[in-house]
């Protein structure tokens, strides 16, 4: 299994072809990974901006800075860019298309040309969407909830959501490249329960990025033909029922969520088994978990709407199913845990990101039980509760775990060390700002502070204040890892194919890897995490 | 005559065989979302079809049940002679096979054609909502919503077929120049399999919006 590395001559991905041709035409998914950083970093911060502006409005209490109809356009703008374009995409197609191959002793993705067409369509539907929000705004909200977006908002529904419909063929297509890479490229020996929990959670992602995504994709079509021919597919005039339509979209954006933490539960498997120098407790578990959390994420879309009309029983129902979906995940934090427990801990960066991850990852999870409570739902409806609570899962959880990766592999990717005291000072800095601008949320929310207003009762300004300066804080900690990765990309000290001295089959070649990342296909004969018979290979010598 | 690059193994795959077998999985998981993808309107149209059992019973009395009869056995046919198609491309009869896809790909032609012909028809009757929809009926509202859904479903069937003619098109071509043969032709199994999803679709169209209206 430990194959020889080779010498540092031979021409890795980056060096194998020269020239801005040899990448926007590259079918190497190491390469694809890195037009994907490229490009989802630059919609986080164009996101990042939306959010920081209405930070900025919401530190007095009157709408001041921007006028309500801009801090609608605002707000949309934030949840379309970084739920569509930095979210969904975020690990998968970054950490995931440099990994999985790698991970799976693959040469590549199973389709390499669908793999580049798929990041084509990523930027062909993110230019589009950008130009529905330089062109003018949409003001309906992430969600385009009917008949608003289809009869009365005057912005650019049509142009976004087709932007969005692209970008989701984008989503699919990835999906479909991984679950055929998982099933048909594995290394001989590398049977599923030797795959590292990176690759099941991933497997699991695909699965709902290939079932649900497509539910979106009519549902948007829907709205673009009720938009255009002003018939009424959700509207009442002729019969039609706006709350369909919510069913519709949540039915996608709730498993989307999922699309969301999954990758970065895989990622957290990872890094607390590689810094607690232990095999994740419970391997079967984790795995099944993942699988069992896309499963039921297809099954709990009705919490979105317990305001909405649903009958009282199906609301139960949506309610129990809601309760089964925090098992897995709870599964999850206890295994992590579990595993620390008489581990060898180090106190690198990415196990600083990870740690984060399931401290905010829990508080986000118990505050969503809270919301499953149809009682205690129906309260905190529509406020910065909730913000608060998808915030916890999303930037608490997704973000952490994304960063976390990106420090583990950045030695991988880029074949350099990063400074490793700037970094931990920034994690502490994202860990303080986040909680800083989040926490006070949920006390407004419970308070009653609804979310998408840019005014508020001026008694709520302090909670407000504390929030935008977390969050003034929280942006200085997203731009030190751009900073300081970007140096260390040119100038960091050589990593070496294994800088942490984890399993894996990624830490066996060289860094960066070469173009086609294995001489020869590896044979597999031991599980994933096997610190214990590396320790005991170690001491043999 | 086989080119060599048509059985060109990508240097990721084992064999041959390995590699026809992972395309072909990528198809049904492509096939897996386009089922969402119609599931979507499905579910919608059962959704109306339950609220409004009268509406969109006489939408239905509006159908040109003629016509779509006729088309429902024309494109059954297109599956018979695309799964002969591929039939005889495994049999390494190439002529045969060249010949059966062009026929599949105008069979597909002969639907689109009469498709058009009875939307002609719900056009000069007003029956194009957001465009021209008249109706003397009580459930007018309804009976118009039946209609969008008419139109957005058997349209979106209608551009998923336009794309297999053209690919049956294009594979038949390629089979003219000589790039398949019975150890490589899993283009066209998969482009069958695409053809074949694409009319089991029409066969649930036709039951939901022509037969209700059948007395």
């Amino acid at each position: 299994m430990i194959a020889k590395v080779r010498a540092a001559e031979t021409p890795n991905y980056l060096t194998a072809e020269q020239g801005i041709r040899s990448w926007l035409l590259t079918t190497d998914h190491k390469r694809i990974a890195l037009l994907y950083i490229a490009a989802i970093t630059f919609f986080f911060m164009l996101g990042g901006v939306a959010a920081l502006l209405m930070r900025l409005e919401l530190l007095t209490p009157t709408a001041d800075l921007v006028q309500p109809e801009t801090y609608n356009k605002l707000f949309t703008a934030h949840g379309v860019i970084m739920v569509w374009f930095f979210l969904i995409p975020s690990i998968p197609t970054t950490l995931g298309n440099f990994l999985i191959p790698l991970m799976v002793g693959a040469k590549d993705v199973a389709f390499p040309k669908l793999n580049l067409f798929s990041w084509y369509l990523f930027m062909t539907g993110g230019c589009i969407t950008l130009y529905a929000l330089a062109s003018g705004g949409v003001d309906t909200g992430w969600t385009f909830y009917t008949p608003f977006s289809t009869v009365y908002s005057t912005t650019h529904v049509i142009t976004a959501a087709i932007g969005i419909f692209i970008v989701g063929f984008s989503s699919i297509l990835t999906g479909l490249n991984f679950i055929t890479t998982i099933h048909r490229l594995r290394a001989p020996g590398l049977t599923w329960f030797r795959l590292p929990l990176f690759i099941w959670s991933n497997y699991a992602t695909s699965v709902v990025m290939v079932l649900a995504t497509p539910v979106l994709a009519i549902t948007l079509l829907m709205i673009v033909v009720e938009r255009v021919f002003q018939v009424g597919i959700f509207s009442p005039w002729l019969g039609g029922d706006p709350v369909l339509f919510q069913h519709l979209f949540w039915f996608y954006s709730h498993p989307a969520v999922y699309i969301m933490v999954l990758p970065s539960m895989g990622v957290v498997s990872e890094l607390v088994a590689a810094f607690s120098r232990r095999s994740v407790f419970g391997y079967t578990f984790v795995a099944f978990a993942s699988i069992a959390i896309a499963v039921i994420s297809f099954l709990v879309w009705g919490h979105h709407m317990f305001v909405a009309g649903l009958s009282v029983y199906s609301a139960m129902a949506f309610s129990f199913l809601s309760y089964l979906v925090a098992v897995p995940s709870a599964v999850k934090v206890f295994n992590w845990t579990a595993t620390l427990y008489k581990g060898s801990v180090s106190w690198d960066t990415p196990m600083l990101y990870a740690i984060g991850f399931i401290g905010l990852f829990t508080i986000g999870g118990m505050t969503g039980l809270f919301l499953a409570a149809l009682g205690i739902d129906v309260h905190v409806t529509d406020t910065y509760f909730v913000i608060a609570h998808f915030h916890y899962i999303m930037v608490g959880g997704a973000v952490m775990g994304y960063l976390g990766g990106l420090h583990y592999w950045w030695p991988k990717i880029s074949g350099r060390m990063y400074p490793e005291t700037l970094a931990k000072a920034s994690a502490l800095t994202i860990f303080l700002g986040f909680n800083l601008t989040f926490f006070p949320q949920f006390v407004l929310g419970w308070l009653g502070m609804p979310r998408r207003y840019a005014s508020y009762p001026p008694e709520w300004q302090f909670l407000h204040i504390i929030s935008t300066a977390g969050a003034t804080i929280l942006g200085v900690g997203y731009l030190l890892p751009l900073v300081y990765l970007t140096w260390a990309w040119k100038f960091g000290p050589s990593a070496g194919p294994n800088p942490w001295r984890a399993t894996g089959l990624e830490w066996q070649v060289p860094s960066p890897p070469p173009k086609h990342n294995f001489e020869v296909t590896p044979v597999i004969t031991r599980k994933a995490y096997d610190y214990a018979g590396m320790k005991e290979e170690l001491r043999l010598g | 005559m086989v080119s060599a690059k048509s059985l060109a193994l990508r240097e990721h795959y084992a064999t041959p065989q390995h590699q026809r077998d992972t395309a072909t999985l990528g198809m049904w998981l492509f096939l897996a979302t386009e089922v969402m993808f119609f599931g979507g309107l499905f579910t919608a149209f059962a959704v109306y079809r339950m609220y409004y059992t009268q509406g969109f019973l006489e939408g239905s009395r509006e159908m040109t049940l003629v016509i779509g009869t006729v088309n429902t056995a024309v494109l059954f046919t297109s599956c018979l002679t695309m799964s002969l198609a591929i039939r005889a491309i495994a049999d390494g009869r190439q002529f045969r096979t060249y010949v059966l896809l062009l026929v599949t790909a105008g069979i597909g032609l002969v639907f689109v054609a009469l498709k058009f012909t009875e939307y002609y028809l719900h056009y000069e009757e007003h029956k194009v909502p957001g465009i021209w929809f008249t109706s003397n009926q009580p459930n007018s509202g309804p009976e118009e919503l039946f209609f969008v859904f008419y139109f957005v479903m058997t349209g979106l069937h209608v551009i998923h077929l336009s794309i297999g003619i053209g690919l049956t098109a294009l594979l038949a071509f390629r089979t003219a120049v000589g790039r398949f043969s019975p150890g490589y032709h899993t283009p066209i199994s998969n482009v069958g399999l695409y053809w074949h999803f694409v009319d089991i679709v029409w066969s649930f169209l036709y039951v939901i919006f022509y037969v209700p209206g059948f007395h």
